[in-house]
């Protein structure tokens, strides 16, 4: 911990999902049993979005609950986000910042749509002080 | 000012009517440090006189109450009630009550008011000749008129045209006795005073002026009435069960008369500018008092000498020279207004008279000889040129070319005076003396709203008449300041959540991506996505997790319980009325037990339950919908509860079965959406147990039937409803909801309780009188026909949930794992779970990692 994690290959075929488990402009969560541990991954689905499909951590760092998938989808000045259902903070769909507190930041995964299913590409870069803070990868 | 404590000035307050209360306040909140004596001969501490006929319209002697002993004695102000101050000792300077208590002062101060003046009309002295001046004398009007059909007042002044309408809030049939010519006559000139007649009398008042009473006879027991009223120019008697004189007032200046003092002409205790008397430790102030022999009979100048008196005692002395009279109430219903010289009586001046019968509206503009300013002005049935003559009467503003422009209904509407040409000086808010300059400093000081100005500097807050001249002077300062406020209610809609409402309803839109694709821009977000959603349900009531809606919801409404901290949710099963079954009590005990939720009750009357995970949801729904449950929409921007007590079933002091009817309309409104929550409550009686005047709608039972109270609110801004209607029947009552939230619905803004958008309306109560019970805007039919929809479509959204099973798959943690939350982390206190804090997650943790 405390260490940032390092950039690395995972399956390409970490499959989290299929399309119909996802919710058109909302977001669900799925559970992926990564290298660090259980993460939850929430999944947000823009059909008129290119890509469409979206995906954050789930863990809210400003409310500290695994929450994000259940905040409401919208734009702030063309930037796509999520607001916290706990404390309305607005996180960016593409970076993960937060829109409030430059300071905080969540994960980000890249996730693509193979035949209908929603397929985890590569475990990225994290931040330190984020993984901290997740439950997930302290566990 | 340093203030040695052991040397304190001590200051005698004689009186305690809204004057004398005034006084003490203003002595108070100074920086002079005295040592205040409070002593009233009513058993009761001050109340608000000028609404005093409210006390037949359902307000009771708390309502009216302007302080109490608990605040005076928490304030360090020694008060004695129901003891009259019988004599003055000048030398010792001490008082003297009629208990044979003493009181030493340092600084006396006469509050004493004034007594209804009883002309010397033989048998005047029968019990049922009354007066009107106190909360005892309404008592003794209302006990006699139980059982009497006619009721007379003498007196055709102001006072006496507010008994008359008591007499009428009765039952009885009314007549107003006037030796004068017309009615008003101190304000009103003869058109202005015909006018008022002839509105009056087709309320079925009967007036008769030019009238003097020769003598009141008792008749006998077998007689249908009880007095015989005899006339000098008639030979008509004319019987009746009760009299009441309210035939002008007289200062009660009997202690200074007694003590030598010096008294007015006219009486009253002669004051100077300060309010002294001619004892320079005597003050006077209020109707007892006389400057420069007249006694201003009105609380606004009665105000402005406490205010006066009480500043010669700090760093700051004010003057008081004499104040305006101008005037305007609503007598019987009808809008009255008199401006400085109403009448004309100056010499040279010139007027303008505008008379139209059919509606019944007469003005009438005193302006100078050379047409350049306005000396006065007459208004009945319509007082809306009002505010705006006395800003051109009081700081003496050039009138237009053609003043009769003021007055005249021109099809462009009238000239307005703009905001912008008042001076900083100009009088605002005569209730509580705030001028314009006061509003623009509040501006400045980061009030950027009606109510935020209102509360910081209480303009509009007393009767409340100034109201949309303040409302102007804001609007035109902010724009003056370029802090033009956005009303867009975000990016993605140029709109107001009330234009939304009109638009969706017009274009019958019913989902969010043709409004946004019609009206607006961007993909929406988290404020104009609910906000459009509430709107979506209160037009359409469609279920809010059909497949176009659930995105659109916030958190709680998606799942349709309420997250809390840790992100499980708390269930509340809505319990109309608070009354509930044993059994289904032991069912909710039950669900309690076996998905170990943390159980409280609610300020509502319900029970919450608290821990449930998402994935539970529905299987607690499953067992309570089973048993009888629906949701209470404890989540939803929506009724929550209507609280009641047990009223005539089981209460000794009920006076209407109030449970019954908050469990119907519990039942009526529930799963109505609208701007912010709603919450109601019923009482049974008077106590008010059900703390209705803290809701948004509140009934109170009376005798006869429902006093209706709106725009109450606890939270963080407690305010207290308005009485809006009174002794209404069951079906009026509901028709007034009805009418009233769906008004609400359609024009407030997102997350607006009725409480700040009753503050914001324009023209506050009276227009939302006017447009709920006198329907102004002729928009009732469809009010109601909108909540017809409401109520007839409904259904239990979780029922319907847990029905659907592509609804109810969506209440998962993971779509592809059946595991639970592994963050979410429990701790017991008193034998029941809550989550765990920071600390003891960390504490956790380190256990779990090492």
């Amino acid at each position: 911990m405390g260490t940032t994690t390092q950039l690395r290959e995972v399956s390409a075929t970490t499959v989290l999902c299929t399309i119909d488990d996802l919710i058109e402009n909302a977001g669900v969560c799925a559970l992926f049993d990564g290298p660090n541990g259980e993460e939850q991954i929430a999944l947000y689905y823009l059909p008129a979005q290119s890509p469409s499909v979206f995906a954050l951590n789930n863990w809210d760092p400003l409310g500290k609950a695994n929450v994000l998938s259940r905040g409401i989808l919208g734009s702030v000045n063309s930037t796509l986000v999520v607001a916290s259902p706990l404390y309305k903070q607005h996180f960016s769909l593409i970076s993960g910042e937060c829109l409030e507190d430059s300071t905080v930041k969540v994960k980000t995964y890249d996730v693509d749509v193979i035949d209908n299913k929603i397929v985890l590409l590569e475990q990225k870069e994290t931040v330190a002080s984020l993984s901290q803070d997740s439950p997930d990868s302290a566990a | 000012m340093i203030v040695n404590p052991m040397n304190k000035t001590k200051v005698v307050v004689v009186g305690n009517g809204m004057v004398g209360h005034h006084y003490v306040e203003q002595l108070r909140n100074s920086n002079a440090g005295c040592d205040i004596v409070v002593i009233g001969g009513e058993p009761r501490p001050a109340y608000d006189r000028v609404h005093l006929s409210e006390y037949f319209n359902g307000k009771t002697a708390e309502d009216l109450a302007l302080t109490t002993r608990e605040h005076y004695e928490a304030t360090d102000i020694e008060a004695h009630f129901g003891d009259e101050v019988v004599a003055i000792d000048r030398d010792q300077k001490q008082v003297v009550a009629q208990s044979g208590r003493r009181f030493d002062y340092d600084k006396l101060v006469l509050a004493t008011g004034s007594y209804p003046f009883v002309p010397p009309i033989p048998g005047n002295e029968h019990k049922r000749c009354l007066v009107y001046r106190t909360i005892d004398d309404l008592g003794a009007i209302k006990a006699n008129a139980a059982g009497s059909k006619v009721g007379v007042v003498i007196g055709g002044g102001l006072l006496g045209l507010e008994c008359a309408n008591a007499l009428l809030n009765l039952g009885l049939e009314v007549h107003v006795i006037e030796f004068a010519p017309g009615l008003m006559g101190v304000q009103l000139d003869p058109g202005g005073s015909g006018m008022l007649r002839r509105k009056i009398e087709e309320l079925g008042v009967s007036v008769h002026t030019s009238t003097a009473t020769q003598k009141i006879e008792a008749l006998p027991d077998s007689d249908p009435h009880h007095l015989r009223m005899v006339f000098a120019d008639s030979d008509l008697p004319l019987d009746t069960d009760l009299i009441v004189f309210s035939a002008g007032i007289r200062p009660y200046d009997q202690l200074a008369k007694d003590s030598d003092l010096r008294v007015g002409d006219r009486g009253g205790v002669m004051i100077d500018h300060h309010c002294t008397s001619s004892d320079p430790d005597i003050y006077a102030i209020g109707e007892c008092a006389s400057l420069g022999n007249f006694i201003y009979g009105l609380v606004a100048p009665g105000y402005r000498m406490a205010e006066a008196a009480a500043s010669q005692l700090s760093d700051n002395k004010v003057s008081f020279t004499g104040a305006d009279m101008s005037t305007k109430l609503k007598l019987l219903g009808v809008d009255v207004g008199a401006i400085g010289d109403s009448v004309g009586r100056a010499k040279g001046v010139q007027e303008y008279v505008y008379s139209n019968a059919k509606q019944g509206i007469y003005k009438r503009i005193v302006v100078s000889a050379d047409y350049t300013r306005l000396l006065g002005a007459v208004l009945v049935g319509d007082c809306a040129d009002y505010d705006m003559l006395l800003q051109y009467y009081l700081n003496e503003i050039e009138l237009p070319e053609m003043p009769e422009s003021l007055i005249v209904p021109s099809s462009d509407g009238a000239p307005l005076l703009g905001a912008g040409a008042l001076p900083m000086t100009a009088t605002v808010c005569s209730c509580l003396n705030v001028s314009k300059g006061d509003i623009c400093a509040a501006i400045d000081n980061g009030c950027c709203s009606v109510a935020d100005v209102k509360s910081d500097t209480q303009a509009s807050t007393g009767c409340g008449g100034c109201a949309a001249l303040l409302k102007s002077i804001v609007d035109d300062e902010m724009l003056s300041r370029g802090m033009t406020v956005n009303t867009d209610i975000c990016e993605h809609f140029p709109y107001t959540r009330q234009d939304l409402f009109n638009l969706i309803k017009v274009g019958e839109i019913r989902s969010f991506d043709a409004l946004i694709e019609q009206h607006g821009r961007g993909l929406g977000c988290d404020i104009c996505k609910p906000a459009v959603a509430s709107i979506l349900a209160s037009l359409w009531n469609e279920h809010v997790l059909q497949p176009e809606h659930a995105p659109l919801q916030d958190t709680n409404d998606r799942y349709m319980a309420n997250i809390q901290k840790n992100g499980t949710y708390s269930v509340v099963p809505r319990i109309a009325g608070g009354e509930i079954t044993p059994d289904k009590l032991i069912v909710l005990g039950e669900i309690g037990k076996q998905y170990n939720l943390y159980t409280k009750i609610t300020g509502g009357q319900r029970i919450d339950l608290f821990g449930a995970r998402l994935e539970e949801l529905p299987e607690i729904w499953g067992i309570l919908s089973e048993a009888g449950f629906e949701t209470g929409h404890a989540y939803g921007k929506a009724l929550r509860t209507v609280k009641s007590c047990v009223g005539t079933s089981w209460c000794r002091y009920g006076q209407q079965d109030s449970t019954t009817m908050a469990i119907f309309i519990e039942n009526r409104y529930k799963g109505l959406r609208s701007p912010h929550k709603i919450k109601s409550a019923v009482s049974g009686c008077t106590r008010e147990c059900a703390e209705a005047q803290s809701k948004d709608f509140g009934v109170i039972a009376t005798e006869t039937g429902w006093n209706l109270y709106l725009g109450g609110n606890g939270g963080m801004k407690p305010r207290h409803a308005d009485l809006f209607a009174t002794d209404l029947d069951d079906e009026t009552l509901i028709k007034y909801i009805d009418r009233y939230l769906m008004f609400y619905v359609r024009t407030a803004d997102r997350l607006q309780r009725t409480s700040v958008w009753l503050d914001n309306l324009e023209g506050g109560l009276e227009y939302l009188k006017e447009v709920v019970i006198e329907d102004r805007l002729g928009l009732c039919a469809e009010l109601e026909q909108q909540m017809e929809h409401i109520v007839g479509t409904y259904q239990c959204e979780w029922k319907a949930a847990i029905d659907d099973p592509d609804k109810k798959k969506r209440f998962k943690q993971f779509v592809n794992s059946d595991k639970q939350d592994s963050a979410v982390v429990l701790v017991e206190e008193r034998q029941q779970l809550r989550p765990a804090t920071d600390e003891e997650l960390d504490d956790n943790m380190i256990a779990k990692v090492s």
